[in-house]
């Protein structure tokens, strides 16, 4: 063995080949599989792409790091089934670029925290969290709330995630801005925007109607986080992996 | 040649090494050094005292942490990194830095740049969204430029080497930085919404983007924060105890072996999770096998010291070498432990991993660097010794209180909100509900907070102490 290392450790070249084979090989064998292996995303229904509104939400989560003390991932453990709900699958997250699981809960695990407070009680929490929860140690975000969305670049936005491989239709696409809008909107027509993304929340997030904030983006994509899986109607076949 | 003398150092100077652009990342380190530590210090008393948010979006501990983990990792390890295999790679070919001045610049100084523009836009808000890798795109592009001379530069070294053997410091070096070219390209692959915007798309989704990730992010600690500072322990702890690598033969099967098993490791982050579970036991069985290459390391360092270990006595950095490799035995020991599925139901999500982060990431990554600057500051600056040694020891002492304060702290918290989690009353309900697992933290962040308050300390010491070493002052007092 010493012998043949003289070689390796004479030869510039051989060393930088053997160390790069060396470490490539781990990575193969466990992500492409993940690639070719179908069951790896189970067969469940109701899994839909972000609508505009969420999607932008969705960066304001990941802007303000909101991962670093969140997770969003229910472990299948009696404990954590029982405080956050039935444990999260690879489908419910498989349109999300990038993903956030996180890896550390300061905070308290919020795959399904979507439905469970009132959109007030959001607000109030983001604004000032210790007025709702006096123990809190989470910052405060009262900026949210006062800086108006544009909505000029949305299309831009669904359009590089479509490239990325998430199934937005060019309906979708087209109507994005106005699906923006409708989402927090009480008075516009939302029959289309829940069609095209089925559980929609809509409303007026922040209490304000008249322009669309932060703050009602940010509420939308937590109000249906964990929300699109009907878990009564999911067999346990469909959950093997 | 025989092992024996292959193993040893060689100390000839050249008049030609590039010695400037190791100096400046001496400076470099100190600064990254200091204030990383000062950032920790403030998120650390965020946890304690919300109100230091400052109501403020760019001081908010969202933005904060990854400026803290990037200034830990990426600029003070990094840039101690770089410049410590520009002085050993030039060192062990007895060659001048393959293209010289302007390309050694331009390396050191692209990726100052590179880690400004980044943490800049952390404060701003712009980032993946990906732990340690939250730079956006374009900074990412100029990463893999500035890497890819990089490694052009460490290759050509060794290609133009006067020795007849490529020493086993280079070995790691070469394969820090090839690896990290590897898991950095491929991990950051996103999609930019805009050329002329910041935000981008990761290239991969939910399960897949999380084992990339991780494949990515446990690499960086296997890769950056650990072949790399390997690199630097077989140059600077021989040198320092001027005894040859204790075992030739171990050095050559612990390098292949943690190389390879390394890359294996990253889903033990993700136990439990969506993923599916053939790749969460791979990933424990390669992280329990790779206890023993990691030990490998440890032993080799160790025992390097046969027959000088006097000399901890009378060398500052060689004691900070040493518990450095004292602190890696120990958390390569509880590494494996917390991938064992089980450990890790419970001490997944708590502190008990920021603890185990911190123990490797200031026990063993900031005392190697340490033990390195002590020992490279007077020689870069032709300068007998020290400034004070005294002033050394009492770094060493802060600072190693600072740790234990630190990572016990972090033990009692982890395994008390992970207990906490999962605890029944006799009804059979939750006993505690979330916020109250926080209240309890309470208590332990304080300790830790003070625990990096002294870390700081030890580090401003150690500031004060290298400017006075490269002045070419002499503490009046003689050192014990």
């Amino acid at each position: 063995m010493v012998l043949s290392h003289a070689k390796i450790e004479t030869n510039t070249a051989i060393l930088l080949v053997l160390s790069l084979l060396t470490v490539v090989i781990g990575g193969i064998v466990e992500i492409i599989p993940l690639y070719t292996i179908e069951t790896t995303i189970e067969r469940v229904g109701g899994v839909r792409p972000y609508t505009p509104l969420e999607l932008v939400g969705r960066n304001i989560y990941i802007r303000e790091g909101c991962y670093l003390c969140h997770s969003q991932q229910i472990r299948p453990f009696r404990d954590e089934v029982e405080r956050y709900g039935h444990y999260s699958l690879a489908a419910e997250s498989m349109y999300d670029h990038p993903f956030q699981w996180g890896s550390k809960r300061t905070g308290p695990d919020l795959a399904r925290v979507g439905g469970k407070y009132s959109d007030e009680w959001h607000v109030a929490h983001m604004v000032e969290p210790r007025s709702v929860v006096p123990e809190s140690i989470m910052p405060s975000y009262p900026f949210l709330k006062d800086r108006v969305l544009k909505t000029d670049d949305i299309t831009a936005h669904l359009r590089a995630v479509r490239k990325v491989g998430v199934p937005y239709s060019d309906e979708m696409i087209a109507q994005a801005r106005a699906d923006m809008e409708a989402q927090q909107n009480p008075d516009a027509d939302t029959a289309g925007l829940a069609k095209r993304y089925p559980k929609v929340p809509v409303g007026i997030f922040d209490g304000d109607p008249a322009r669309i904030t932060e703050m009602d983006a940010l509420v939308a994509y937590l109000q249906m986080l964990g929300t699109l899986v009907d878990f009564s109607a999911v067999t346990p076949q469909q959950l093997k992996q | 040649m025989t092992a024996t003398t292959m193993n040893r150092v060689r100390s000839e100077v050249r008049e030609d090494y590039l010695e400037d652009v190791v100096r400046a990342s001496m400076a470099l380190t100190m600064f990254w050094g200091i204030a990383a530590f000062t950032v920790g210090v403030y998120i650390a008393f965020q946890l304690a005292f919300p109100a230091l948010n400052l109501g403020l979006e760019w001081t908010t501990f969202g933005r904060l942490r990854p400026l803290h983990t990037s200034a830990a990792i990426f600029a003070f390890g990094g840039t101690a990194l770089i410049g410590s295999s520009f002085h050993v790679v030039q060192r062990t070919c007895r060659a001048q830095l393959f293209g010289g001045e302007p390309v050694a610049w331009f390396i050191l100084l692209g990726y100052q740049f590179f880690i400004v523009v980044a943490a800049t836009g952390y404060l701003l808000g712009i980032t993946q969204g990906r732990e340690y890798a939250e730079p956006e795109w374009y900074a990412d592009l100029w990463l893999t430029l500035v890497w890819v001379v990089y490694l052009v530069a460490f290759v050509g070294t060794l290609v133009k080497r006067q020795e007849p053997h490529i020493y086993v410091a280079n070995w790691f070096y070469l394969s820090f930085i090839l690896t990290i070219a590897m898991l950095h390209v491929v991990n950051n692959l996103a999609m930019p919404v805009s050329f002329v915007g910041t935000k981008s798309y990761s290239a991969f989704a939910g399960v897949q983007d999380a084992l990339t990730q991780w494949w990515y992010g446990h690499n960086a600690v296997g890769f950056f924060l650990t072949a790399g500072f390997l690199g630097m322990m077989y140059y600077f702890i021989p040198k320092a105890a001027n005894r040859p690598v204790y075992s030739y033969r171990l050095s050559i099967v612990h390098f292949w072996s943690l190389i390879f098993l390394y890359i294996w490791a990253g889903p033990h982050h993700l136990h439990y999770t969506a993923l599916p579970e053939w790749a969460q036991m791979l990933g424990m069985a390669f992280s329990v096998m790779l206890w023993m290459p990691s030990w490998g390391g440890m032993i080799n360092g160790l025992m390097t010291l046969s027959g000088a270990w006097d000399k901890l006595r009378t060398d500052p950095g060689l004691r900070f070498s040493v518990t450095a490799v004292a602190f890696y035995g120990m958390s390569t020991f509880e590494g494996p432990v917390m991938s064992i599925r089980p450990v890790n139901a419970l001490s997944h999500y708590t502190d008990w991993t920021i603890g185990h982060v911190h123990s490797g990431a200031l026990g063993w990554v900031a005392f190697i660097v340490f033990g390195m600057m002590y020992h490279l500051v007077p020689v870069l600056w032709g300068r007998k010794d020290l400034y004070s040694k005294t002033l050394a020891e009492v770094h060493f002492w802060i600072s190693t209180i600072g740790i234990v304060l630190y990572i016990t702290a972090m033990w009692v918290s982890g395994i008390m909100q992970g207990l906490m989690w999962r605890a029944y009353d006799e009804l059979g309900f939750l006993q505690y509900s979330f916020v109250e697992t926080v209240q309890a933290m309470h208590p332990f962040y304080l300790i830790r907070a003070m625990g990096g308050v002294l870390f700081l300390i030890g580090g401003l010491v150690m500031a004060y102490n290298l400017w006075r070493t490269a002045r070419g002052d002499v503490a009046r007092t003689a050192a014990a």
